[in-house]
C-alpha cells in the first residue's frame, strides 16, 4: 500500500485515496469542432508508461481534494506531488517516457 | 509419562512446570519452554505424519518455521487450527494435537499403498491423469482432496476474537537474533522509535540453540538478557514476541501477525487471540537469519532424519536427545557442531559423512580432535527403516561428485543429521522488490540492490560469523536511525568480541549420487511437503519445461504451506545441473507473502457480522420495523420493501399498496435519496455543464428533472434539482449513488473547471423525507399546514416552498415518482419520526397506506419512469431511452460530443420500449432475453432483455420495460422470451407508459 503525501493533509495510506488516471488531459474547449477520431483520442486513449507517470489522485476519505502525482510505475516511488492546475516539477529526464 | 529422551540437565526449559498434552489421544508430558516438537521428541516420538502423495512416514525435520512434515491439527472443533507447525507451537497445558493426512493411524496408513504404485504419480500427474472428460473434474477433485488432504478447517464458527491495528515507527527490526538485537540497540540508543519483532517467544535467535558462544566476555544468553533489559527500558522501543513479519509491501508497509494468547491456557477476556499489525516503517532492518538446507539423496525423508542445526537446537535449547546413535551428513563445517554438541549430550556419533574431500574448519578440527570418525569425500547412498530410521549406507565419491564407488558400508543409526549449507531468509527482502544476488562461494542467494528503505544485517546478508553479524547489525541500526532523522548519540562503546567462524568452505552437490540410478533405488526428495523428487524435476525438464517457474508449477515444488523454504534452492541447483547451465541463469522463483501461513481470523479481525459493512437507517426506521416492514438493501441503506399485513404474500401486499396510492394516498420514506447542497455564483453554469438540459432559466422555488452522463455519453444518474435561491440549489440523486455523484461533480469542478465558484456538500443525512402521493395527498397536507398555499396555481407540480407541516419547519417539494399528485416533505432528520407519525395519524381517515420500494417501482413503471441502474447499465444513452426531449441542442455538457459518435447513431442500438405479454397474468422475469425468431433450441438471435417487469393491479395485467435493438421502430411487433424452464412467453412491443400518459393525475 502506497504512502501518498496529500498536499493538503500530509502523508496518508493509499486506502484513503482514489485513483484518477493520467494527469494533464485537458477537456477540449469546443468538443463539437473535433472529429470523431480526435474526440475518441481525448476520451479513450491513455498512456501506459513504464517509468515516471503523471497521474491524478483524490483524497476521497480525507479532504476530498484532487491533486497530481509523479510516480514511477516500476518502483512505485512517488517523485513529486503537486497541485491541480500547476505544471509538473522538473523530474529526471531519462525516466520520462 | 516418562520423558525418556530428556537430558538430565540443561536447556531453556522450566523443569518445575511439567505440562500435560495429548498427541493422537495419547497423554504425554513436557515442560514449560518446550515446543510441541521438542516435547514429542522428549517422549521419543519422531513419526508425526504421512507425506502428501505417497503417504510415506515422516518425522520432525526442523526446529523452526521451515518445517515441512510436523504439520498437526491443534485443538478441537471449533477451536482448531490445521497444518500447525509443531516446531513453532509453544507447549501449553492441555494442548491436543493430532496427525493429519493418514487413516486409520499414522503408524498404519492405508494410503501408503500409493508408495507402491508411485509410478502413477509422476510430475504433473494432475494434468496427465485428469484431463478427460472435463465434466468429471469435480468428482476427481473431491477424491484427490480427500486422499491428499492437509488438515481440516473448523466446521463451526470460531469463537475467538481477532484484532487489527495500525502502527508507525522509525525503524522496524525484523528478527531478534544477534544481528537484530544489535540493530535495535543501536537504533534505540539514538532515540528513534523502534519496533523489534521476533517470531519466537524468546529473543536470541540462533544463540538460543548455540549457548556456548560468548559475546564481549559474557555467555551469549547473558548478553541477550542484558540487551533485552536495555531495550525494555527505552521508552520508544517496543518488542513484539510471537510475531512474524509476513509481508513486505510498497513504501515500507509491513504486515505483522502476532499470536497474542495461543501460548496461554485459557483465553483472557481482554485480549484478542491474534493481532494483525499494519505497520508503516521509515526504515526497515531485516535481520531474519538463515535457514539450513537439507541434502538431496536417496530416501532422505525417513523419520529420524533432521537438519543438523535442528539437532543442535533440540539438544541445547530443549535438552532433548533426538536419538541415541547419530550419523551427521554434511557438506560444510557447521554440521560438525551438531556432532560435537550431541556427543557432549551423551549421544553416540557413529560417523560424520562429509562430501568434502579435504574437510577443514574450526568445528571440523574440533570434532576430529575429539576422535569422531570422519568419512571425508563420502556420501550417504541410501537409508533404511520404515517408521524410524534404522541405518544408512555410505560410499566414497568420485572427484567430480557424480558417482559413488560400490554399494557402500552400512552404518546403524537412529538419527541422521544433515547439513547442506545455509540459505539466507531473503523472503521479505525479495517481497520488497529488492534484487537477489547469487554468491558462488556461499552457494546461496543474498540480498542485492534494495528497492526500498531496507537494510540487511547478519546471516540474511550472508554474514555467518557471530562477530561480523553483530557488527553488521549495529551498523545497520545506526544507519537506519540516522536515515530516519536520529543520528547516533554518544553511546557506550561496542566491541562485539566473539567468534567469527563461518560454515565455509563447502562442497556444493545439489544431488548426491547413489549406487543406483536416480528414481530406481529409493526416492531423493528435494521437496518434502509436496512429495517432489529430483526424478520429478528431471522428468519435467525431459518433457520440455525449462523455465524454473514452469518446472515449479508442473512438479508443485515449493507450493506447499512452507513455500519451499527448504527445497527451492536445491531444486534450482538440480535443474541447473541437468540443463548444464550456471545456477544464476536458471533464475529464482518468486517469493510471495505470507512468509508463513496467517490465520483467516486475523485477516477478518472484527470486520464480521454487523461490522462487516455499515447499515444506514433512516429516522423512521423504528416505525417501519414496528409495522412489520420487510426490508431490502439499497447500497448501504436498509429500506422498507413492502409492509405485509396479516398473512399477506409479497404479491398481495404490493398490490394493496399500489392500489391505495392511486385510489387514495400512500406514504413512502424517501429519506435515502441523495441530497447535495450546491452554492456559489457559478452554480447555474455548473449545472448546465453536468446535466444534459439547461438550468439558467430555472426560477427560484422551481424544480427540474436532470439527467447526468459520463463523458462517454452514457447515463450515469438522474434526479430532481431545485433552485432554493439566487445562488443556491439542492440536487437529489439516486439512493445508492449519492457519494459517487458527489465525487463525479467534485472531479469536474476541481480538475477541469477550477475557475467556477461553486461549493458542494452532502446533506443526505441532515434531512428526513416523507413522500405522500395520491388523490388525497393535498387534502392531508391541508390538515397539517396553515402557512402553505396548496392551490395548484400557487404550488404547481415541480415547485417547492417552505412552511410548517405538523408543527415542524419543513421544505416541501411538489414532485412525484408515482405519477400521482404528491408532496415530498423534508424536515430535519431528528424530526423525521415525528413528521411521519403525524402524517400517518392524520391520514387514517384516508386509509393512508405506507408503501415500500417494490410498490414504488410498480407505480413508476406504470408511468414509464426509468430507474438508473435498472433501465440503464452504463451502455445506455438518453437517446436510447427516448429522452431526447431532455438533451439540449444549444449548450455543451459532459458527454454531449459522444452522443454523435458513429456508434451512437446506429439504428439498431438497444432502445427502451414497453412490453405487454399476450397472457396478461404472466409476469416476465427481469433479465429475460428477447428474440424475434423462436427456435426449438438456443442459440437464437437475441434482440434485447427485460429491464423491469411487474404485475400492475391498476391495469389488472403485467407490464414490462425492455431494451430492444431498434425497438422504437418495432411498435406492436411480437417478441418471444424463451426461458430456462422451457416456457416461451409471447409479448408485444408498446410505448413504455402504461398509466395516465397525459399526466392529468400528476398535475391535479
Amino acid at each position: 500500500m502506497l504512502l501518498i503525501d496529500c498536499p493538503y493533509c500530509g502523508p496518508r495510506a493509499e486506502l484513503e485515496f482514489s485513483y484518477g488516471g493520467e494527469a494533464h488531459i485537458v477537456r477540449p474547449k469546443d468538443p463539437e469542432a473535433l472529429s470523431d477520431a480526435e474526440w475518441g483520442d481525448y476520451l479513450f486513449m491513455r498512456k501506459n508508461t513504464k517509468g515516471v507517470f503523471l497521474e491524478r489522485w483524490c483524497h476521497s476519505h480525507g479532504c476530498r481534494r484532487w491533486f497530481n502525482v509523479a510516480r514511477d510505475t516500476v518502483t512505485y516511488e512517488i517523485l513529486a506531488v503537486y497541485e491541480m492546475g500547476s505544471e509538473p516539477p522538473a523530474l529526471p529526464e531519462r525516466n520520462l517516457v | 509419562m516418562v520423558q525418556r529422551f530428556r537430558l538430565p540437565e540443561g536447556g531453556l526449559i522450566d523443569r518445575s512446570r511439567p505440562l500435560e498434552f495429548r498427541f493422537d489421544g495419547q497423554l504425554l508430558e513436557g515442560f514449560a519452554g518446550d515446543s510441541l516438537a521438542s516435547a514429542l521428541l522428549a517422549n521419543g516420538i519422531h513419526l508425526v505424519g504421512r507425506s502428501f502423495k505417497y503417504h510415506r512416514p515422516r518425522g520432525i525435520f526442523t526446529a523452526g518455521p521451515e518445517e515441512p512434515n510436523a504439520l498437526l491439527q491443534l485443538g478441537e472443533d471449533p477451536r482448531t487450527d490445521p497444518n500447525s507447525r509443531a516446531t513453532q507451537t509453544e507447549l501449553v497445558e492441555g494442548l491436543s494435537a493430532r496427525t493429519q493426512n493418514c487413516w486409520p493411524s499414522v503408524r498404519f496408513d492405508v494410503g501408503e499403498v500409493n508408495s507402491l504404485v508411485s509410478r502413477l504419480f509422476p510430475a504433473g500427474f494432475y494434468y496427465k491423469t485428469f484431463m478427460w472428460p472435463a465434466s468429471l473434474w469435480m468428482q476427481y477433485e473431491a477424491v484427490i482432496r480427500r486422499a491428499a488432504g492437509l488438515g481440516k478447517s473448523p466446521t463451526r464458527r470460531d469463537p475467538a476474537r481477532y484484532d487489527k491495528t495500525f502502527a508507525h515507527c522509525d525503524v522496524l527490526v525484523v528478527g531478534a537474533g544477534p544481528a537484530g538485537l544489535a540493530a535495535a540497540l543501536a537504533a534505540g540508543r539514538s532515540g528513534a522509535r523502534v519496533l523489534l519483532v521476533e517470531q519466537d517467544h524468546s529473543l536470541g535467535g540462533s544463540l538460543l540453540g548455540d549457548p556456548e558462544d560468548r559475546i564481549d566476555g559474557l555467555p551469549a544468553l547473558a548478553w541477550v538478557a542484558e540487551a533485552e533489559a536495555e531495550l525494555a527500558a527505552m521508552a520508544e522501543v517496543r518488542i513484539l514476541r510471537r510475531t512474524v513479519a509476513y509481508a513486505y509491501n510498497d513504501h515500507n508497509y509491513v504486515l505483522l501477525h502476532e499470536r497474542v494468547t495461543d501460548h496461554l491456557s485459557g483465553e483472557p477476556e481482554h485480549l484478542p487471540r491474534h493481532r494483525l499489525w499494519k505497520l508503516r516503517a521509515k526504515q526497515v532492518v531485516l535481520a531474519a537469519g538463515a535457514i539450513e538446507r537439507p541434502l538431496v539423496f536417496a530416501d532422505n525423508d525417513r523419520p529420524g532424519i533432521m537438519l543438523a542445526s535442528a539437532c543442535r537446537t533440540y539438544v541445547n535449547r530443549y535438552a532433548v536427545k533426538p536419538g541415541e546413535r547419530a550419523v551427521v551428513f554434511t557438506n560444510n563445517d557447521s554440521g560438525y557442531g551438531a556432532a560435537i554438541d550431541m556427543r557432549a549430550a551423551g549421544m553416540q556419533i557413529a560417523a560424520v559423512v562429509d562430501l568434502r574431500e579435504n574437510p577443514e574448519g574450526p568445528l571440523t578440527d574440533a570434532a576430529e580432535a575429539e576422535g569422531i570418525r570422519v568419512l571425508a569425500g563420502h556420501a550417504v547412498t541410501g537409508t533404511q527403516g520404515r517408521l524410524r530410521l534404522s541405518g544408512i549406507r555410505v560410499a566414497p565419491l568420485n572427484a567430480e561428485g557424480d558417482r559413488v564407488f560400490g554399494a557402500g558400508e552400512p552404518i546403524e543409526c537412529d538419527l541422521l543429521a544433515v547439513s547442506g549449507g545455509w540459505s539466507p531468509t531473503v523472503h521479505l527482502f525479495s517481497q520488497s522488490g529488492g534484487k537477489l544476488a547469487w554468491s558462488e562461494e556461499q552457494g546461496c542467494y543474498r540480498p542485492g540492490e534494495a528497492a526500498q528503505a531496507t537494510l540487511c544485517a547478519g546471516a540474511v546478508n550472508g554474514a555467518f560469523g557471530l562477530a561480523g553479524t553483530l557488527r553488521e547489525g549495529h551498523q545497520a541500526g545506526e544507519q537506519a536511525a540516522s536515515a530516519a532523522g536520529f543520528p547516533p548519540k554518544q553511546s557506550k562503546k561496542l566491541h562485539f568480541e566473539a567468534g567469527d567462524e563461518s560454515f565455509l568452505p563447502a562442497r556444493w552437490l545439489w544431488l548426491v549420487p547413489s549406487d543406483k540410478p536416480l528414481g530406481r533405488g529409493g526416492k531423493a526428495f528435494h521437496e518434502l511437503q509436496n512429495d517432489v523428487t529430483a526424478a520429478d524435476l528431471h522428468l519435467a525438464l525431459d518433457e520440455g519445461y525449462s523455465s524454473i517457474e514452469h518446472v515449479k508449477r508442473y512438479t508443485t515444488t515449493g507450493m506447499g504451506t512452507d513455500q519451499g523454504k527448504l527445497g527451492n534452492l536445491n531444486a534450482i541447483g538440480i535443474v541447473a545441473e541437468r540443463l548444464r547451465r550456471p545456477l544464476p541463469e536458471v533464475g529464482v522463483t518468486t517469493f510471495r507473502p505470507p512468509y508463513v501461513p496467517v490465520s483467516f481470523g486475523a485477516f477478518a479481525g472484527r470486520d464480521v457480522d454487523e461490522l462487516l459493512d455499515p447499515i444506514r437507517k433512516t429516522a423512521m426506521h423504528g416505525w417501519h420495523e414496528k409495522n412489520g416492514a420487510v426490508f431490502e438493501d439499497v447500497g448501504q441503506w436498509r429500506r422498507p420493501w413492502y409492509y405485509p399485513r396479516g398473512g399477506e404474500t409479497m404479491h398481495e401486499a404490493v398490490n394493496r399498496e399500489v392500489e391505495a396510492c392511486r385510489a387514495s394516498i400512500g406514504i413512502l420514506d424517501a429519506s435515502t435519496l441523495g441530497k447535495i447542497d450546491i452554492q456559489g455564483p457559478d452554480s447555474a453554469e455548473f449545472l448546465n455543464r453536468v446535466y444534459t438540459n439547461a438550468w439558467s432559466k430555472l426560477g427560484i422555488g422551481r424544480c427540474r428533472y436532470g439527467l447526468m452522463l459520463g463523458e462517454d455519453g452514457m447515463v450515469s444518474d438522474d434526479g430532481v434539482t431545485a433552485r432554493l435561491g439566487e445562488q443556491h440549489y439542492l440536487m437529489t440523486t439516486t439512493s445508492g449513488n449519492a457519494a459517487a455523484v458527489l465525487a463525479h461533480l467534485e472531479e469536474w469542478l476541481q480538475t477541469e473547471w477550477p475557475e467556477l465558484r461553486v461549493y458542494m456538500t452532502s446533506v443526505t443525512e441532515q434531512y428526513a423525507t416523507a413522500s405522500i402521493s395520491g388523490p388525497n395527498a393535498r387534502a392531508l397536507m391541508a390538515e397539517l399546514t396553515d402557512d402553505i398555499d396548496l392551490s395548484p396555481e400557487a404550488f404547481p407540480h415541480m415547485s417547492l416552498t417552505h412552511g410548517t407541516v405538523a408543527g415542524l419547519p419543513a421544505r416541501v417539494f411538489r414532485i412525484s415518482f408515482t405519477g400521482e399528485a404528491g408532496y415530498e416533505i423534508n424536515v430535519s432528520a431528528r424530526s423525521g419520526l415525528a413528521l411521519w407519525q403525524a402524517l400517518v395519524t392524520a391520514g387514517e381517515k384516508y386509509a393512508i397506506t405506507p408503501f415500500g420500494t417494490e410498490a414504488m417501482h410498480v407505480l413508476r413503471a406504470e408511468k414509464g419512469y426509468i430507474i438508473v441502474g435498472q433501465e440503464t447499465d452504463g451502455s445506455v444513452t438518453p437517446i436510447d431511452l427516448g429522452m431526447d426531449w431532455i438533451v439540449s441542442k444549444r449548450k455543451d455538457f459532459v458527454g454531449k460530443r459522444s452522443l454523435s459518435r458513429p456508434d451512437m447513431l446506429l439504428p439498431d442500438r438497444k432502445q427502451l420500449v414497453g412490453l405487454l405479454t399476450e397472457e396478461p397474468d404472466t409476469v416476465l422475469p427481469e433479465g429475460a432475453q428477447l428474440v424475434e425468431q423462436l427456435k426449438p433450441e438456443p442459440p437464437m438471435t437475441m434482440l434485447g432483455h427485460v429491464t423491469s417487469s411487474y404485475y400492475s393491479p391498476n391495469l389488472g395485467r403485467s407490464i414490462a420495460m425492455a431494451l430492444v435493438k431498434g425497438g422504437r421502430d418495432k411498435q406492436g411487433q411480437r417478441l418471444w422470451a424463451p426461458l430456462a424452464d422451457g416456457r416461451k412467453i409471447a409479448c408485444s412491443i408498446c410505448e413504455p407508459v402504461f398509466v395516465d400518459p397525459k399526466g392529468e393525475r400528476l398535475h391535479a
